[in-house]
């Protein structure tokens, strides 16, 4: 994780087209000023962030289904639950499938997993629409290189 | 076995919380009932699981954006019905 730069997963691990699931890990970094204030003395990952990792794995998802033509948008979470405190150092496994594809949309369902044991989980509901614009496109394509986004595999379905 | 209509307007009511009695076939979803576009989506959702369908809400908006439709031509109720017994029936051709 970058948290300064919003980064929530560190890389894809798995990435399923046809059973339209996706797998990322993200370790929590040991220091960062947001443990400063959330809590100090007590530093927890924010259950935001969390929710955000889910959906930042649940968009590489529709991104690789919509073969890197289309920019999902979070537009909703409902049912987030909140299961394990997340501490500093701490590998999560975050998976999401694809709940369904509609016209302009699509739900996905995450969840996140630390040492096998459920931390969180939710629906996420993303607008889906073209690349505002090329540079938009290109940075999103630079961050897949470097998370390992599987561009080919994506691109070929 | 239920009218589309029926369908529809049970799931506005359940997915907006707006009372069943409210919704008319002549209701607007947008004007007259006052869903939004993020509400919306939950409709669209869960006409798109009742029916087998996928609701063209991309195409639809950009007609109207484009002044090729109106509004009413897809969100008042019955015409919206309209449109899902299309979409049905060309599944099933």
């Amino acid at each position: 994780m970058h948290l300064e730069y919003f980064r929530l997963i560190d890389r894809i691990v798995e990435l399923n087209l046809g059973e339209k699931t996706i797998r990322a890990e993200a370790a929590v970094p040991q220091v960062s000023t947001i443990f400063e204030g959330h809590f100090p003395g007590r530093p927890l990952m924010p259950g935001v962030l969390l929710i955000e990792a889910m959906a930042q794995t649940s968009g590489w998802l529709v991104i690789a289904l919509t073969r890197f033509e289309r920019m999902p948008f979070l537009a909703a979470v409902k049912d987030a639950k909140l299961r394990a405190f997340v501490e500093p150092g701490q590998m999560l496994s975050i998976t999401s499938s694809l709940v369904h594809d509609g016209s302009g949309f699509a739900i996905a369902s995450a969840s996140i997993t630390h040492a096998g044991k459920a931390v969180c989980n939710a629906d996420i509901t993303f607008r889906v629409m073209a690349f505002p614009d090329p540079a938009f496109r290109a940075s999103m394509e630079q961050v897949a290189a470097e998370i390992g986004f599987p561009v080919k595999a994506a691109a070929d379905g | 076995m239920s009218s589309t209509f029926d369908t529809v307007a049970n799931i506005i009511s359940e997915t907006c919380d707006i009372p069943r009695e409210t919704i008319k076939p002549e209701s607007h979803a947008i004007d007259d009932l006052g869903i939004d576009s993020l509400d919306f989506l939950d409709i669209a959702f869960a006409i798109d699981k009742a029916f087998g369908i996928k609701l063209p809400l991309e195409q639809w908006t950009q007609e109207v954006n484009d002044g090729k439709a109106t509004t009413e031509q897809y969100f008042v109720l019955n015409n919206l019905c309209a449109r899902i017994d299309d979409l049905v029936a060309a599944k099933g051709a």
